[in-house]
This record gives structure tokens, C-alpha cells and sequence, in this order.
């Protein structure tokens, strides 16, 4: 199987439901003759033409309200946000009209939204948040967050499958960073099926996104230590039935994840757990997520604020201590 | 002085035949006017028996603005009606019982109880819903027409706001995407001249709203909503030149609110002489003196079309009163779509 970047894969995917199916279309501020931001639709123009890869005014109210038109109407839109944070600006389309359009009339809204989100590089507090949260709150959202290169294309050509408005978040700092194995053919990763990242029977970390990373390097450094992971993979729907099986196992818990705590998703797992599991757990279930703050700027507050390595092997010390 | 083109009114009877509209055309238009009035009508009277929960509204003095427009459209073309444009819902074919069974909650309303008003859409006649959030339909609309051009079918979006919500930015991104691509869509402004309590001067600062076409790279035009015929005439041409090729038009039409914002609200700040003034331009009494006076209308016909409306409504009004209410069992059900959802013509 090639190697292939985190963005090649999701590049690959959004390439081949296009090359397969007419209705699909991107649009999105500099998609188009820049290739987008990120250059995850870098040639895409050349091979589909200036009506099915569009590019965008300064409009994120435009772009999502237009997509929601379009969807209705038939299409396939792949919207894209140049950042995360900008989806704000797009709040109301998503959440008033696409999110409430089939449970009030019935009308289905297919729509996938890429979000590139995360921090890590001092991008500052509007270029790197992780509003997953957020989104999964609101019902008729599907809320996607592959770790992998392998999942980001199963999970990109699922969510432009969906019927639904399904929000694709995309790790800025896996983009480049995270290579893997994935297969040139098409293929389907189900939304709301978790993976086991890594197995263990003595902690589970239950976890999504570059976090995946995180407290993998934290698991290779208590070799003596029997640390499961699970990728969540998508938070909303999310896999309850993997979550609460891995927390049985192992009856220790942290859940992980770079968004701020309050309110984090975390924080709805860690409840379900408390709920469902409660009898057969050895200690509390432990959050370690981002403070409650914007996103800081200058690395040394960055590296402060975004969970790391050594935040995840203290917390997982004081898990297997307990 | 105007950027926009002010309209002529409505022209005489040749005229109209040049616009396509034949005698029984011109009945219709009538009758789904009096429909709409009608409609509204008995709903204040549900609202006032207490069979309709939340609040009601209407769009008292805006039916020929709505039914114009409607009548424009063609059965291919969508649109995004709003909370004063039941003659849209009309026009388009929405049985009467359905909506008073929405305004009601009842299971039989086009959104099950789900949502209230005119907070409802018969997808099959290409209408979308509305959302409380104005004017976010418009930017969907918008994307309608970006379908409909990517297709390259001969379909027209037609996306509806009122003065207040232009105050807004969805009004700007939509109208400005859509003048970019040139993209076959009509946006219409109700204008009634308020939103809620407030006035249009502290709403818009230019003459007329239609004057910002022209910032969009698109023709605006001023016309009088309250003349049926010179609203149909002016969405008739928008229609077609966005149709072939031509983009957008920015219509606006001229009314004013004949009651307050909704029912719970009696207009005080409105002034009694706008309200006298404007009520001498009922558009459903200058279309019926206009009828009289250059088709000839007959006492007969005007009576057969009230019979008829007048029946129509009453059948309406038991036949919503008998369908049940929802089923609280129902309710998460629908959340999200499944793919048999998608099991419809126009997502093939």
C-alpha cells in the first residue's frame, strides 16, 4: 500500500467521489487556483473546472448558506473554511438552517464541511481552535475527527456519502506531519465507529485527533505500563459501546483531548462513563484537556496551554497510582 | 435621487395580454389573493379561540406582492417565502387545511407540529422553509440558483427578505456571491416599511433598498406592491432574464404592515394616517376595481370566485380541526436523515 500524507489522503478522497460522482463540488475561499490554504485541493480545478471547484468571496455566510441551497437542490457540496475558527462567521447557516432543515420538514441536507482545526504552531487564538464541541451539541450535526491518513479518507468519502450535514475536522498539524499506509482504492470508514489505536489492559485513554499522538509517545514512555487507546474517530455520533467496553477492561479512565475543558466533549464521556459504568471502575475517570482560555500565541504560552507529552504521562501515573 | 428603476403601475388590458396573462390567468391571480386574506383571516380567529399556540402572524397588505411574484414563477423554479408571503404558499398550490393545520400543531401540517406559522414548506412544490433567523433563506436561495448553474438547467431561485433583515450581512454575502457568478436568481424585498416597531430611516439610509443592486452588479427596481399586476410584470422579466443568462434582479416592493408584528402586537407606534392612507390601497380592492373596470368583470364571476374561496376555507377549516395531534412518541425521529431520505428525484 503507498504512504501517503494525512492531507494527500483527504485530497485523494474528495478527489475520487469527485471523479465518480458529478454532483459532487468544492467550494470555499481559495480552493480553486491556489489549491486552498493548505493545498488540500491543489489541481483540483485544472481536472473539474471553475463550477465545480469555486472559489469563494470572503463569505463564510455565503459559503455555507450556498452549499445548504445546493444540497437541497441536489448536490453534493464539500464547503471548506479556510480555518476552524472561521466557522463562527457560518454559525447560523449551519446550526439554524442545515442542522434543523430534515427534522422540522423533512429535507435532507448533505453537506460535508472541512474544518482544519487544531493548534500547535502559534497560530494564535483564531487560527487554531477545536470546536468540536460545540457542533456535537447541536442535533442533526455529525461531528468527524480522524487521527489517521487511512481513516481521513474513509471518513472524508463517508461524510460526502451522508445524508446529513456531517462537520470534517482536520488536524492542521497532522496535515504534513502524520504519513501512513492507505489504500489508492475507494473505500468507506463508518461514522461513529471507534478504533483501537493502540491495546492495553491497565488504563484506557479515550481520545480523538492529533491527541491520538499525544498519548501515544506518553504510552511508549511507561513501557511498564499497559496503556490502551481508543480513537474515537467521530464524536458525534460517537462509539458509547467501544468506550464503556475499553473502560470495563481496564476500570481506569482519562479522556484526552485538545479543546478546553469546560464543556469539552470530554466531559459528555466522562458523564456516560460515571452513568454506565461507574460499578466497575478502580478510580475516578481523570480529564486532562486544555485550560480554559483562548489559544495563546508565543509557543512557551502555546506549549503551555495544548496538552503535552509530559502532562499525559502525569496523568496517567497518577491513574495507575490510584 | 434613485439609483433603481421606479416601476410603471399596472398597465391596461393589452397590456397584460402581452405578458401572457389570459382571463382565466387573471381570476386565479384573484382568487389566490382573497385565498391568501382569507387564510390569514381565519387564522386570527383560531388564534382568538386559543386553538393556535406561540404567537401568529400575517402579511396583511402584502398579497399582491406575494401572489405577483408567485404567479411569475414557473413550476420548475424554488423559492423562500417568508412569514408575509402566504400567497406564495398559496399561488404554489398548498392546500388550505394544511396550513391551519400547521398554524394549529396538528400532525397534518406540512411540519407535523414540528414548527409553527409559516414556518413550513411544501419541498414537492419548491418551496423551502423558512427559518426565524431573517433573512438566512436568502443565502440558500442563492445556493439553489449555484445548483441550478453548475447543471446548467433553466431554473430560477427567487429568495425573499423583508427591508429589516437587508439591515443584515446573510442579505449582503448572498446578493454579492450571486452578482459575482451572475447567477439565475431574483431577490425580492418586501418592504413594509417596518421591522417590528422600527422604521425604515432607522433601518437603510438610502432612498430605496433597490438602489443597492447596482453596488452588486445587478439591475434594482422600485415597484409598487400593492398592484399585483405591475409586481407580476416586474418578476416576470427578472424571472426570465435570470432564466436566460442575464443574473439577478433586486425587486422591491412597496406595501406597508396593515397590522402589527403579530398578533399579540397592536401597532401603536405606527402612525393612524400611514394606516388610513395605505388602506385606500388595499391591493385586493384596487386588483377587484381594476378586474371591474378593464376586463368586466360580472357580479357573477366576482360572487363565484368569493363562493368559491369562502367554501374552500370553511372545508379548510374542519377538515384541520379533525387531524390529530402529533404523536409525542414521534419525536426523535428525524433528527438525522437516512439515505432512503435521499431516495427522491432530485438527488439521483
Amino acid at each position: 500500500m503507498p504512504e501517503k500524507t494525512y492531507l494527500q489522503a483527504i485530497s485523494d478522497g474528495i478527489r475520487q467521489e469527485m471523479r465518480r460522482d458529478k454532483r459532487v463540488f468544492v467550494l470555499g475561499e481559495d480552493v480553486g487556483v491556489y489549491g486552498g490554504a493548505f493545498k488540500v485541493t491543489l489541481g483540483f480545478q485544472e481536472e473539474f473546472g471553475s463550477w465545480r471547484v469555486l472559489d469563494m468571496p470572503l463569505s463564510e455566510t455565503a459559503i455555507m448558506g450556498g452549499a445548504t441551497g445546493a444540497a437541497i437542490m441536489g448536490l453534493r457540496p464539500v464547503a471548506e473554511m479556510q480555518f476552524a475558527d472561521f466557522v463562527s462567521c457560518a454559525w447560523d447557516h449551519l446550526v439554524t438552517v442545515a442542522a434543523k432543515q430534515r427534522w422540522r420538514v423533512g429535507t435532507p441536507v448533505p453537506i460535508v464541511l472541512r474544518l482544519p482545526s487544531g493548534g500547535g504552531f502559534s497560530g494564535g487564538p483564531f487560527h487554531s481552535q477545536n470546536p468540536e464541541s460545540s457542533f456535537a451539541h447541536i442535533p442533526g450535526l455529525k461531528c468527524v475527527c480522524p487521527a489517521t491518513p487511512e481513516d481521513a479518507k474513509g471518513l472524508i468519502v463517508a461524510a460526502i456519502e451522508d445524508p446529513n450535514p456531517v462537520l470534517f475536522f482536520e488536524h492542521k498539524h497532522l496535515y504534513r506531519r502524520i504519513k501512513g499506509e492507505v489504500p489508492d482504492e475507494r473505500y468507506v470508514t463508518p461514522i461513529g465507529k471507534a478504533r483501537t489505536h493502540r491495546e492495553g489492559e491497565e488504563v484506557s485513554v479515550i481520545t480523538w485527533g492529533a491527541m491520538v499522538y499525544t498519548a501515544e509517545e506518553a504510552a511508549k514512555l511507561l513501557p511498564d505500563a499497559s496503556i490502551e487507546i481508543i480513537d474515537l474517530r467521530t464524536i458525534m455520533p460517537w462509539d458509547k459501546e467501544a468506550v464503556l467496553a475499553s473502560a470495563r477492561k481496564t476500570s481506569k479512565v482519562l479522556v484526552l483531548h485538545e479543546d478546553t475543558r469546560t464543556g469539552g466533549f470530554g466531559a459528555e464521556i466522562a458523564a456516560t462513563i460515571a452513568e454506565e459504568a461507574f460499578e466497575e471502575l478502580d478510580a475516578p475517570v481523570k480529564r486532562l484537556a486544555a485550560p480554559d482560555t483562548p489559544v495563546p500565541f508565543s509557543p512557551v504560552l502555546e506549549k503551555a496551554f495544548i496538552p503535552q507529552v509530559d502532562d499525559v504521562v502525569g496523568a496517567l501515573k497518577e491513574l495507575i497510582a490510584y | 435621487m434613485a439609483i433603481a428603476r421606479v416601476a410603471e403601475p399596472s398597465g391596461s388590458l393589452s397590456d397584460v395580454k402581452e405578458w401572457g396573462l389570459d382571463r382565466e390567468d387573471l381570476f386565479e391571480i384573484y382568487r389566490n389573493m382573497l385565498t391568501t386574506r382569507g387564510v390569514e383571516e381565519r387564522g386570527h380567529i383560531l388564534y382568538r379561540q386559543g386553538k393556535i399556540p406561540g404567537s401568529f402572524y400575517t402579511g396583511r397588505g402584502n398579497e399582491a406582492s406575494a401572489v405577483g411574484v408567485a404567479m411569475a414563477m414557473t413550476t420548475e423554479d424554488v423559492g423562500t417565502p417568508l412569514h408575509r408571503d402566504m400567497g406564495v404558499h398559496i399561488t404554489r398550490g398548498v392546500e388550505p387545511w394544511r396550513i391551519f393545520a400547521q398554524y394549529m400543531g396538528r400532525q397534518d401540517g406540512p411540519t407535523h407540529g414540528r414548527d409553527g406559522n409559516v414556518h413550513m414548506a411544501d419541498e414537492r412544490l419548491g418551496l423551502i422553509a423558512m427559518v426565524s433567523h431573517l433573512p438566512a433563506m436568502l443565502p440558500v436561495a442563492v445556493g439553489c440558483a449555484l445548483a441550478f448553474r453548475i447543471r446548467e438547467e433553466q431554473r430560477v431561485a427567487v429568495a425573499w427578505s423583508g427591508e429589516g433583515a437587508m439591515a443584515r450581512g446573510d442579505a449582503h454575502e448572498g446578493m454579492n456571491f450571486a452578482g459575482v457568478r451572475k447567477l439565475p436568481v431574483v431577490f425580492i424585498c418586501d418592504n413594509n416599511q417596518w421591522a417590528y416597531s422600527t422604521p425604515s430611516h432607522l433601518e437603510y439610509a438610502v432612498e430605496h433598498l433597490a438602489d443597492r443592486a447596482q453596488a452588486y452588479g445587478f439591475d434594482g427596481v422600485v415597484v409598487d406592491g400593492t398592484d399585483v399586476l405591475a409586481v407580476y410584470r416586474e418578476a416576470k422579466y427578472a424571472i426570465e432574464k435570470a432564466r436566460d443568462g442575464g443574473g439577478p434582479t433586486l425587486i422591491e416592493c412597496q406595501t406597508l404592515r396593515m397590522e402589527g408584528h403579530a398578533v399579540h402586537d397592536d401597532a401603536f407606534y405606527v402612525p393612524k394616517e400611514l394606516f388610513e392612507k395605505w388602506a385606500e390601497r388595499d391591493p385586493i380592492e384596487r386588483y377587484r376595481t381594476w378586474l371591474r373596470e378593464n376586463i368586466e368583470m360580472t357580479d357573477d364571476e366576482e360572487d363565484e370566485i368569493g363562493t368559491y374561496v369562502k367554501k374552500l376555507l370553511n372545508d379548510a377549516l374542519h377538515r384541520a380541526e379533525e387531524s390529530p395531534l402529533p404523536d409525542p412518541s414521534t419525536l426523535l425521529e428525524g433528527v438525522y436523515a437516512t439515505p432512503e431520505d435521499l431516495d427522491t428525484p432530485h438527488h439521483k
